[in-house]
């Protein structure tokens, strides 16, 4: 395995671990209170207030701080929603025969062509907009995707001959579904994964922009950007600062996906 | 005593393709039978049927019996009565698994061994199948092994619960020359030392006149000839027998042509 490959995952752990880190800091210690407004509207950077203050006089490093907890716990809420739905609903529709497989199959289809704002939306539309709607929205859209790979790859698993010899041996299908089939379709599916989490990071961002996720005062990156909008040109930091951050949360996120994948293909496929 | 006995196997699609056709035979004890047939011969099918592993979408009727259970209407998977070595090594071993611990599942199941009373049936296997260097063997992947290396670990595998009946679906087939004989003069050795019966399945006539004593060769899913290898391959009846024969024969008389020039 060449060096690159650690580089991925180096970079991107890195990156990822930046803002854990941070998250976990705002659980400590913040600068400023997040609703203290006492440093004056739209402050440049610098001073007290390292990135400044938003329109409000809120303290934009503080904000930041807050939004991190939100785009960090969307990427793992999401995460592990999609992970079990969609691992389950795979594994039931890997087993599928004749028209239920297909069935399966279509509705996957279905549920994958929907895009992803198009059903959190309607999620919002009936749930109203809070965090939690927002992250079931985006965990559901992420289980379908998980639920076709998953499919495609127990039904790979399951034609190969070591599994008729555990079925020789009278191993049962559950038995077999542990030792053989998860183990099998884990580096896989764990990869794809983290590539989704850096996505639902961006999807939930992209919610709270449109004011369909987290709703104020809890600062998301998302709604900071839409706040800073009408200021970019007079004060571009309250509009740089989340937009950095995002960046590098989704990097981070989509650097260690691929890097993952390339340590754990070595040990797996050849 | 008979082992298996196979009595007029038919297996359709949903179709209604009758692709094993009214096939019985019989293996007993420490027999030693071939399946011989070109591929689509149903040669492999009839190997699935006697399993009670039918791909879902495909039916069998008459019946088969191993070792007492009905396999068509109670299969039932049993490692200490039959099991299987496959054509292709590499997708038979879980690619995530070593050797040893691929070989350890089984007995631990049937045997119910633990700890070094497991570690030591592992290493006896591995010995059985003669492989050398069994501690890195065992703790070895299969993409680390070669083709032949992964082929005996699958026999070991196989043989770990002393099955009565090994199934050998085109054993050599994927491998080398040289490693097919070494791994047939290996089975052959096996099936003789633990007289373990043997169902061997191949479209070589060469190959199973190694290791085979009875044969019954399958043509679009009929047994179209039956008897002791000897007789099949001396005085051939059925005009297929004689084609896979005398295709047999062109290679040798190819091979000594070209020795000659």
């Amino acid at each position: 395995m060449s060096r690159r490959r650690f580089l991925h995952l180096a970079v991107g752990l890195t990156l990822v671990l930046v803002v854990a880190g941070a998250v976990v800091l705002s659980y400590f210690w913040l600068p400023f209170a997040p609703d203290d407004t006492s440093g004056g509207r739209l402050a440049p950077p610098g001073g007290d207030h390292l990135l400044g203050t938003d329109k409000l006089g809120r303290d934009l490093f503080t904000q930041l701080l807050i939004g991190g907890r939100i785009a960090i716990g969307t990427a793992l809420g999401a995460a592990a929603l999609g992970g079990v739905l969609g691992v389950t609903f795979g594994l039931l529709a890997g087993f599928a025969t004749r028209w239920l497989d297909d069935a399966a199959a279509v509705l996957l289809d279905i549920l994958i062509a929907f895009p992803t704002l198009l059903l959190a939306m309607l999620i919002v539309a009936g749930a109203g907009a809070s965090l939690g709607t927002a992250v079931v929205a985006i965990g559901l859209a992420m289980a379908a995707v998980v639920a076709r790979l998953t499919r495609v790859l127990v039904k790979q698993i399951l034609a190969r001959d070591y599994i008729t010899a555990a079925r020789v041996a009278g191993i049962s299908w559950p038995g077999i579904v542990v030792s053989h089939v998860l183990p099998n379709i884990a580096p896989t599916v764990l990869v794809n994964l983290a590539l989704q989490a850096g996505l639902a990071v961006l999807a939930e961002a992209s919610l709270s922009y449109l004011g369909l996720g987290t709703p104020p005062p809890n600062a998301s990156w998302g709604r900071m950007l839409y706040e800073a909008q009408a200021t970019v040109l007079t004060a571009p930091a309250g509009a740089l600062a989340p937009g950095i951050a995002l960046l590098v949360l989704v990097i981070g996120v989509n650097l260690t996906a691929d890097g993952l994948r390339d340590v754990l293909s070595v040990k797996g496929s050849r | 005593m008979t082992l298996l006995s196979v009595d007029r196997l038919s297996v359709t699609d949903r179709a209604g393709h009758v692709l094993v056709d009214d096939v019985s035979f019989r293996v007993a004890a420490g027999d030693r039978t071939g399946l011989i047939g070109e591929s689509g011969s149903g040669k492999s099918l009839t190997a699935l049927a006697v399993l009670g592993l039918l791909p879902r979408g495909l039916t069998a009727t008459g019946s088969v019996s191993l070792d007492g259970a009905d396999m068509i209407r109670a299969p039932r998977g049993h490692g200490d009565v039959a099991a299987v070595v496959f054509q292709e090594p590499l997708t038979a071993l879980d690619p995530l698994m070593t050797a040893g611990r691929q070989i350890a599942g089984p007995i631990r199941r049937f045997r119910a061994l633990r700890g070094d009373a497991l570690r030591d049936a592992v290493r006896e296997a591995l010995d059985a199948v003669r492989l050398t260097d069994t501690d890195r063997i065992a703790r070895s992947y299969p993409h680390q092994l070669s083709g032949g290396q992964r082929q005996r670990v699958a026999i070991a595998m196989a043989i770990a619960c002393r099955p009565r009946l090994l199934i050998a679906d085109e054993p050599t087939t994927a491998l080398d020359v040289t490693v097919q004989a070494e791994i047939l003069d290996l089975l052959d050795r096996i099936v003789t030392e633990n007289d373990t019966a043997l169902l061997f399945i191949t479209h070589d006539l060469p190959v199973a006149a190694r290791v085979v004593r009875d044969t019954h060769v399958l043509q679009s899913g009929r047994v179209v000839e039956s008897g002791p290898i000897t007789s099949l391959v001396t005085a051939p009846q059925h005009p297929y027998t004689r084609t896979l024969v005398e295709s047999a024969r062109r290679f040798d008389a190819a091979l000594e042509r070209t020795g000659r020039d």
